[in-house]
């Protein structure tokens, strides 16, 4: 067992929010088949949104490009397919949630507590919804605000999940620990846009979007790395985490734990197969515990 | 992939609300029930499955099929796929029935026409609201056998698929490929359950698809958590087994809407 932020996973890894999230037998199936460690719904806000019109996630040779749009069906509604995951998945869910002020914040998770998460996951990063996600996480006082706010209804831990669109992401991850973080998450994804060159069209239903997968995984290392020696809390890495060999990169820049959301595209169990990755590793390497990765590389100097 | 172009060669009117558009890609390794993701540019990206390997055969629904409908030969629209797992092929000798309603039976012509050319004697049961509606009848029978249901009698039994199976000795075929509407699939599949035929029996589900590529979560069913755009949309009868079909479906927000 290993624990973090006071819940205890079975192994480091995580499903990111955003992937396959939106049904509780979904979240189930990914603890269950998959073997991931703990998994984040997807964010979940005030009201019910459709989110933006297709194509909303496309496919590329290094990565994946989207703009979904924070479709939810609101908190209302998510209520039973939390309890279903927090009832069958056997690993602590984490509920991911976005609101457009701190008041919509604190709103939404007092909706989300009779559904008892382990944990809440701020979404102050999603690139492309006017309002919010990145909106707010822009701001360091909105950030710090937002945290304070669900700090104080909350009584589980409250992670804050960081953009690296902007021009210090440290700045951030220090205004959400003013406001109580127990832990930050980063990175989501990074502004982008693809173009049909035979119409001229954007390809993306909201004309641009977020990329992530293999492409994004030299900034995530970078933005784990300048927080872990800038923040007091952990550091949860998340950003084209594809291997057991990503995992332990991003441990040794500082991450407490990993997050993996696109690369379900290729197999479901990559949670189990990162995991034994990774143990398999530390045998090879002599380590008596995975935590002795952590943060490894500032050491190496 | 980025969407591929795809340039309209020819529309076939089927009837009134439906159209099949050729386009010039060939999907050469499209497996019958696989879907692609067509992109009415400036509208919406919508799965269809694919009738041949060369076109789709579309049922006028709402803003990006109407729009679809207003492009003409030598328009273009975005393609991405084959997507999705298709129907599994019968080996020779094997009996195969085909059970489609509406448009459903798209993605059942190219199944029917495969089968046949695996050496599997082809049965089918074609259904539709009228005459009118019957969607693909010759490309059935140049497959095999095939019985008719129409909801309002004007060609073949009169009532829906169910009541032509309530006749059949379906003990006699190594497998059953159901696609229609979810009401009428809810039939068929209590039907095939009651007949023990569950096991032999495949179903090709529709559901709001998001990223299509099985990565956002939004298509997934209860209670198993599949995706029906990665895992599906072709499921075993046993996969369905408790679970939402016929009862509900999930809409573009993730809200439950009761069929």
């Amino acid at each position: 067992m290993y624990t973090l932020t006071g819940l205890k996973l079975k192994n480091p890894t995580i499903l990111a929010a955003g992937v396959l999230g939106t049904t509780g037998a979904s979240l189930c199936r990914v603890a269950r088949e998959g073997g991931a460690g703990a998994a984040v719904t997807k964010s979940i806000g005030p009201m019910p949104k459709t989110g933006h019109p297709n194509p909303s996630m496309v496919k590329l040779d290094y990565g994946f490009l989207n703009a979904m749009g924070l479709p939810n069906p609101s908190y209302p509604a998510f209520i039973q397919e939390l309890e279903i995951a927090k009832k069958d998945s056997g690993v602590p869910i984490i509920a991911s949630i976005f609101g457009g002020s701190p008041a919509e914040f604190e709103e939404v998770a007092e909706g989300m507590l009779p559904a008892k998460p382990d944990a809440f996951e701020l979404n102050v990063s999603c690139p492309h919804a006017e309002g919010y996600g990145a909106d707010i996480g822009s701001n360091p006082c909105l950030v710090e605000a937002v945290t304070a706010a669900v700090k104080d209804v909350a009584n589980v831990p409250v992670w804050v999940k960081l953009t690296p669109n902007v021009s210090d992401i440290t700045c951030i991850g220090n205004a959400a620990e003013s406001g109580g973080a127990d832990a930050v998450v980063a990175i989501n994804t990074l502004k982008g846009m693809a173009i049909d060159i035979e119409s001229g069209y954007p390809v993306l239903g909201n004309r641009s979007g977020g990329l992530s997968g293999k492409a994004v995984k030299p900034v995530a290392v970078k933005c784990v790395y300048d927080l872990y020696t800038a923040l007091e809390i952990p550091v949860i890495g998340v950003g084209g985490v594809s291997s057991w060999q990503d995992a332990v990169e991003i441990m040794m820049a500082g991450a407490a734990a990993v997050q993996v959301g696109s690369a379900v595209y290729d197999r479901l169990d990559i949670f189990s197969e990162i995991s034994t990755g990774i143990e398999a590793f530390l045998q090879r390497k002599g380590y008596s515990d995975v935590k002795e990765l952590i943060g490894l590389a500032h050491e190496m100097v | 992939m980025l969407p591929l172009n795809a340039t309209i060669l020819r529309i076939n009117e089927e009837s009134p609300s439906v159209k099949t558009f050729f386009f010039d890609l060939q999907f050469e390794t499209m497996k019958p029930g696989q879907f692609v993701m067509v992109w009415v540019r400036g509208v919406d990206e919508v799965p269809m499955g694919l009738s041949s390997k060369n076109s789709i055969t579309v049922q006028k629904v709402g803003e990006a099929t109407s729009k679809l409908f207003e492009l003409k030969e030598g328009d273009s629209f975005g393609l991405r796929g084959p997507f999705g797992k298709g129907f599994s092929l019968p080996s020779e000798g094997e009996k195969t029935l085909v059970i489609a309603g509406g448009v459903g039976a798209a993605p059942l012509a190219p199944y029917a026409e495969a089968a046949r050319s695996a050496g599997s004697e082809v049965h089918t049961v074609l259904g539709a609201r009228s005459a009118d509606d019957l969607l693909f009848e010759e490309r059935f029978a140049a497959a095999g056998k095939v019985y008719v249901s129409t909801d309002d009698g004007s060609k073949g039994t009169k009532g829906f698929v169910t009541d032509v199976l309530n006749g059949l000795n379906l003990s006699v075929y190594n497998r059953i490929a159901v696609c229609g509407p979810e009401i009428m699939m809810a039939s068929v599949f209590r039907l095939l359950e009651e007949r023990k035929a569950l096991k032999k029996s495949e179903f090709s589900l529709h559901r709001y698809f998001k990223c299509g590529i099985g990565v956002c979560g939004a298509c997934c069913i209860d209670r198993s958590g599949l995706r029906v755009c990665k895992d599906g949309p072709v499921f075993s009868g046993e996969q369905l087994l408790d679970s939402e079909l016929g009862k509900y479906m999930r809409d573009a927000s993730g809200r439950r809407v009761k069929i």
